[in-house]
C-alpha cells in the first residue's frame, strides 16, 4: 500500500468491504469500494432485488436555530418553506453567478420543531460547503455544525430494498421525499426515503460505531454489496447528475436541466443571474444507436454546433452505450443525431428524454 | 478463476502476451497470436466492449493497438511484437467476456505476421513475468 493509501479516510464499513472482496479505491480523499463482484452484477442485484451502498463518505451539514429556513432558503436554490416536517429536497448550492458549488439533498429534521435541518454534502466538496455555509451564516440567527463525523451512510436501493430494511427495522419506514427516526438494527438511525439509483428504497443515516451491524443485518436479508462503479451506473441509467461531472461551476442549473430545483422568487444566491438566462448549451442524455461506449471529455459533433460528454458508460441494463452530454440547445430535442468522438472513433448516437432506463 | 500463467507464452510487461507459432504462417512467415494477461482482465475487470483493429493493419512492438474496455474503465491493448495483423477474434465482438473467461484461449484478440523476430528476445518468460507481478 502506497504512503497516500494511508492518509485516506476510511469508513466504518472498511473491514467488512475488505471481507467482501471489495476491490478499494481513493475518492475524494477516502478509501471506497468500487466493486465486489462486478459492477455488471451489481448493478443488476440493484435493479432486481436489493443492494447497499457504503456512502459514509459523503458529508452532513447540520443547521440549526430560529433562522435556519430563512438562510437555507437564501443558500438553497429549492423552496426551503415548502420542505415538510419530515421532508426531503433536492436544491443546487449556487454562487452568486449562478455557478453550482454542489448540489444537495436536505432534510427537515423529525425532532427539532421545524428548525433542525440536516444537509447531505458530496464529499468532494464537503469542506467548501461547510466554509460557505459558515460564511453566510453570520447574518442569522443560525448555527451551522459540520456534522460529517457523527454519521455512516448506508443507501438501500431495488424493489426489495424497503422489504428487507424492514424486517430489521423497529417501525415504519419513511414514504419517498420523507425522513422518519427509526431503530435499525437496534441502531437509532434517520431513515429517508431517498436515493440515487432510480429504484425505491432508503438511505439510513447511521452512528458511525453501528454501522457495521446495520450492513450485517442487511447482508443476512440477502442485500447484496454494491460499490461505487455500480452507483454510477445506475445513477446515469436514471439520469440523475454527478458533481464534477455533470455539474461544476462553470456551469449553471438551467443548463443542467435543473430549472425545477430553482424557485427564483425565493431569492437564493445565484437566483438574479439565472432570472432570464437563455442557455446556449443544455445537459441531455444520449445513447449509442451503435457499438462503442462514451466517456466523459468525448466531443460531440452536432447539425447545431459541439458540445462534450460530462458522463458516459455502457448501460447494463439496456445494454448500450449511454451518457449525457452539454449540447448547443436546438440539438437538445430527444431524437436529434448526433456524433461522439470516441478516442477518434465517431460514434452514431441519439439525444433521449430522461430517464434512460425507467424500472 | 484464479491466477494462471501458462509456460509456452512470452509475456510484455504491459500485461500481454504472444504465443509463437513457427508452423502457422506459409512461405516461412511467423505468426503469432496476442491477447491480455490474466492479470490484465482481472484489473479491468468484466470485459464489456472490444473493438477489433482492420486487418492488414501493423502494430509495432510496445505500441498500443486496440482497446478494451469495462463498464467504468477503458485499457489499451500494448503489441508484444511488431507485424501486420492476419486475422482478428471476431467472435470477441459479441461476446467481449470470453477476454475474461479464458484470457488465453477463446479471448485471443488478433494473430501478427512477425516483421523482425530478433524482438522475440527482449519478452519475458514465465518466471520473469510472474517476479513483475510479485
Amino acid at each position: 500500500m502506497s504512503s497516500a493509501a494511508e492518509t485516506l479516510h476510511r469508513t466504518p464499513l472498511h473491514d467488512r468491504h475488505e471481507a467482501a472482496g471489495a476491490r478499494l479505491v481513493p475518492f475524494a480523499g477516502w478509501e471506497m469500494p468500487v466493486q465486489y463482484e462486478g459492477v455488471r452484477q451489481e448493478h443488476m442485484a440493484v435493479r432486481e432485488a436489493a443492494g447497499v451502498f457504503d456512502v459514509s463518505h459523503m458529508g452532513e451539514i447540520e443547521t440549526r436555530g430560529p433562522d435556519a429556513e430563512a438562510f437555507l432558503q437564501r443558500l438553497l436554490s429549492n423552496d426551503v418553506t415548502k420542505l415538510a416536517a419530515d421532508g426531503a429536497q433536492y436544491s443546487l448550492l449556487c454562487r452568486e453567478d449562478g455557478g453550482v458549488i454542489d448540489d444537495l439533498f436536505t432534510y427537515r429534521l423529525p425532532d427539532g420543531d421545524g428548525t433542525r435541518f440536516l444537509t447531505v454534502t458530496n464529499a468532494s466538496n464537503h469542506e467548501r460547503d461547510f466554509a460557505w455555509f459558515a460564511e453566510h451564516a453570520e447574518d442569522f440567527d443560525v448555527e451551522v455544525v459540520d456534522a460529517i463525523d457523527r454519521y455512516a451512510m448506508l443507501a438501500v436501493q431495488g424493489p426489495d430494498a424497503r422489504a428487507a430494511v424492514a424486517r430489521i427495522a423497529a417501525g415504519e419506514l419513511p414514504a419517498r421525499m420523507r425522513t422518519v427516526t427509526l431503530a435499525v438494527a437496534g441502531a437509532d438511525c434517520l431513515v429517508c426515503g431517498t436515493g440515487y439509483t432510480g429504484e425505491d428504497g432508503v438511505e439510513i443515516l447511521a452512528p458511525p460505531a453501528r454501522a457495521g451491524e446495520i450492513w450485517d443485518a442487511l447482508r443476512a436479508e440477502g442485500v447484496v454489496p454494491a460499490g461505487l462503479g455500480a452507483r454510477d451506473t445506475l445513477r446515469l441509467e436514471a439520469c440523475f447528475h454527478l458533481y464534477g461531472n455533470d455539474l461544476s461551476l462553470d456551469r449553471n442549473p438551467i443548463e443542467a436541466g435543473l430549472a425545477w430545483a430553482c424557485k427564483l422568487d425565493t431569492g437564493f444566491i445565484g437566483a438574479a443571474a439565472l432570472r432570464n438566462f437563455e442557455p446556449a448549451q443544455l445537459l441531455v442524455p444520449f445513447a449509442f444507436t451503435g457499438p462503442g461506449i462514451p466517456r466523459q471529455g468525448n466531443p460531440v459533433e452536432t447539425a447545431h454546433g459541439d458540445g462534450v460528454v460530462t458522463s458516459g458508460s455502457l448501460s447494463p441494463c439496456l445494454d448500450i452505450g449511454i451518457g449525457m452530454a452539454y449540447l448547443p440547445a436546438d440539438a437538445a430535442t430527444p431524437g436529434t443525431p448526433i456524433e461522439v468522438d470516441v478516442r477518434g472513433k465517431r460514434r452514431a448516437a441519439a439525444v433521449r428524454s430522461k430517464p434512460l432506463y425507467k424500472p | 478463476m484464479a491466477a494462471d500463467y501458462p509456460e509456452d507464452l512470452k509475456y510484455h510487461p504491459e500485461h500481454d502476451w504472444a504465443r509463437i507459432d513457427t508452423h502457422a504462417g506459409t512461405g516461412g512467415d511467423v505468426v503469432a497470436v496476442f491477447g491480455v494477461t490474466w492479470y490484465a482482465q482481472d484489473a479491468l475487470g468484466e470485459v464489456v466492449f472490444y473493438d477489433p483493429p482492420a486487418v492488414g493493419s501493423t502494430v509495432s512492438k510496445d505500441g498500443a493497438y486496440a482497446e478494451v474496455e469495462s463498464v467504468k474503465a477503458v485499457s489499451d491493448v500494448f503489441a508484444p511484437l511488431s507485424g501486420e495483423i492476419v486475422e482478428v477474434n471476431e467472435a470477441l465482438s459479441d461476446s467481449p467476456e470470453k477476454i475474461n473467461d479464458d484470457p488465453y484461449g477463446d479471448g485471443w484478440l488478433v494473430k501478427v505476421k512477425l516483421s523482425d523476430l530478433s524482438e522475440i528476445d527482449q519478452l519475458l518468460d514465465v518466471a520473469a513475468y510472474r517476479d513483475l507481478l510479485s
